[in-house]
């Protein structure tokens, strides 16, 4: 089959129609805006509803009340508009899909790629003790296949599933092969869709009884202990490494030329790359942490996923971090400058 | 590796973008594997517009290049801006309408092409960017005129078939200016 050639941001669109997407809700925010500009021509045409809401807010909570396989896409700011919405559907445990295309921050910031969403999308939905899933491709064909993996875990964990890309995935184009579309069998006993006879649905996060809430908290904790069966993560190159390179997204891409430049230069170098970010591959990170000398995190934030892997990590060996961020994006030369000083440190010891 | 690296750049509205896109597509037809990465931004006509391309056989890493194998530029500010960082034994093609000083790098291959003044003369100057991209073909044959063929008329479908067949000529246009003035990398 020939693969179509498109841009991050409409692959994602695409395989959301082809996943069953039955309802968008949203506002338009640079760099995500070719995703809903591509579902308000395409999802109508096949029977979904594409509305712009007149906020983020407002957005959010359309997706609240949709019972359809539905999702909602943004960058920084409106993610952060978005947090209020997230909390009620993580404590009434609503699926849905939400897609974050990473911008410079804090604040208004700019509109180039960055990565600094992390905290915000692995450590805490909203307030209360929530956690969305959160996935992260680091290619066009990737988007496209976890958008549809996106949507089964939504579904199977009655919660929201974050897909955590970054300006750059969404704005650039690669070849990508389209999955067929499915009509998904979904339990969906939960929904608000007027089922006529039969007990009275209620969707709520509320519980004023705290023993209530304490039981709705047990569940939703033993929920993302289930997950743990989620974790995707990818090695590369790490068989007789000394020096492992983790890194998620786009970041990832630019450490794997790197790591290719240091091999040939004789530096053994590896990739541990986390797909899923909650639940983080923490014991793969702990088993790779085990064999080589000295971990090396590079992100387009100041530092955020690193947190996670030096808890993995656990201390075994020295894990250090390099990060650009602001909308500068690292560069090869400047990942492969960061794996020799790491690589000269342990010689050094 | 990359089979081929590059980084075009010029003024908004010279269709940097769009030759990069021609480029990318065209190895995706050929089975290969392309990435294409533009600026964006609040980008403007007149502005400064870049792309990146990276062309494959395999797994491409990195679509962010800091040193490209290949540079385009289009005006004399994207030459200035990245012509220091092109790999050694690399290739830099310039609009040699659009810039007159010349590149100061010993160590890559320069082709010059009155790219402008070129398409000027096929009817309309907005066909630059494909004189250039003829120009790149024929020092560095990363994919055939065929696969660009197939691009372009997919881009230009019936009822604007003439604007393929201007577009293919610039193209092939940009390949005989060219010849000559750069030998194969490869």
């Amino acid at each position: 089959m020939m693969p179509a050639f498109t841009k991050g941001n409409e692959a994602i669109a695409e395989s959301a129609i082809r996943a069953g997407l039955r309802a968008y809700f949203g506002y338009p925010v640079t760099p995500q805006s070719e995703l809903p500009e591509y579902l308000a021509r395409r999802l109508p045409e096949r029977g979904g509803v594409f509305l712009q809401a007149e906020s983020e807010i407002a957005a959010i909570n359309m997706v609240y009340g949709a019972g359809a396989r539905v999702m909602i896409s943004t960058s920084g700011p409106g993610f952060s508009l978005m947090q209020e919405g997230l909390s009620y559907l993580v404590g009434a445990e609503v699926p849905c899909v939400v897609v974050d295309m990473m911008r410079g921050g804090p604040g208004l910031g700019n509109i180039a790629p960055a990565q600094g969403d992390y905290f915000q999308a692995t450590k805490s939905a909203g307030h209360g003790d929530g956690r969305l899933l959160v996935l992260a491709p680091w290619s066009v064909q990737e988007a496209c296949d976890l958008t549809r993996v996106a949507f089964d875990l939504a579904d199977r964990y009655r919660n929201p599933v974050a897909i955590l890309g970054d300006g750059l995935l969404g704005q650039m184009m690669e070849p990508v092969v389209l999955p067929a579309p499915v009509e998904p069998a979904r339990d969906v006993a939960w929904a608000t869709t007027g089922a006529g006879s039969g007990p009275a649905r209620v969707i709520t996060s509320l519980d004023l009884e705290p023993e209530a809430l304490e039981a709705r908290n047990r569940r939703l904790q033993e929920k993302y202990r289930r997950a743990q069966q989620e974790v995707r993560w990818e090695g590369y190159r790490l068989d007789d490494a000394d020096v492992a390179v983790v890194a998620y997204g786009i970041s990832a891409r630019i450490a794997r030329t790197a790591v290719d430049r240091a091999r040939d230069e004789g530096v053994a170098a590896g990739l541990v790359r986390p797909i899923t970010l909650f639940p983080f591959p923490s014991q793969a990170v702990r088993d790779v942490a085990s064999r080589v000398r000295i971990v090396l995190v590079t992100e387009l934030s100041a530092g955020q996923m690193v947190e996670d892997v030096r808890l993995a990590a656990d201390g075994r060996v020295p894990v250090r971090f390099y990060g650009r961020f602001g909308g500068m994006v690292s560069t090869p030369p400047e990942i492969l400058d960061q794996i020799e000083q790491a690589a000269s440190e342990v010689r050094a010891a | 590796m990359a089979a081929l690296d590059l980084i075009a750049a010029g003024f908004g509205g010279q269709g940097i973008l769009f030759l990069g896109e021609v480029l990318a597509w065209a190895a995706v037809l050929e089975g290969k594997n392309a990435t294409w990465l533009p600026s964006y931004g609040p980008e403007q006509r007149g502005g400064t517009a870049t792309c990146t391309v990276v062309v494959a056989g395999g797994t491409i890493g990195s679509p962010v290049v800091a040193d490209p194998e290949v540079l385009v530029a289009m005006n004399g500010p994207s030459l200035d801006k990245f012509a220091p960082r092109v790999r050694p034994g690399g290739l830099v093609i310039v609009d040699a309408s659009m810039v007159d000083r010349p590149v100061a790098r010993s160590d890559v291959r320069v082709v010059r092409v009155d790219a402008v003044a070129q398409a000027a003369a096929l009817g309309d100057v907005r066909m630059a960017n494909m004189v250039l991209l003829g120009a790149l073909l024929a020092a560095v044959p990363v994919v055939s005129l065929d696969a660009v063929k197939r691009v372009l008329a997919d881009q230009f479908p019936p009822p604007n078939e003439a604007l393929a067949a201007a577009n293919v000529k610039a193209v092939t246009g940009g390949m005989a200016a060219s010849r000559g003035a750069a030998q194969p990398l490869r």
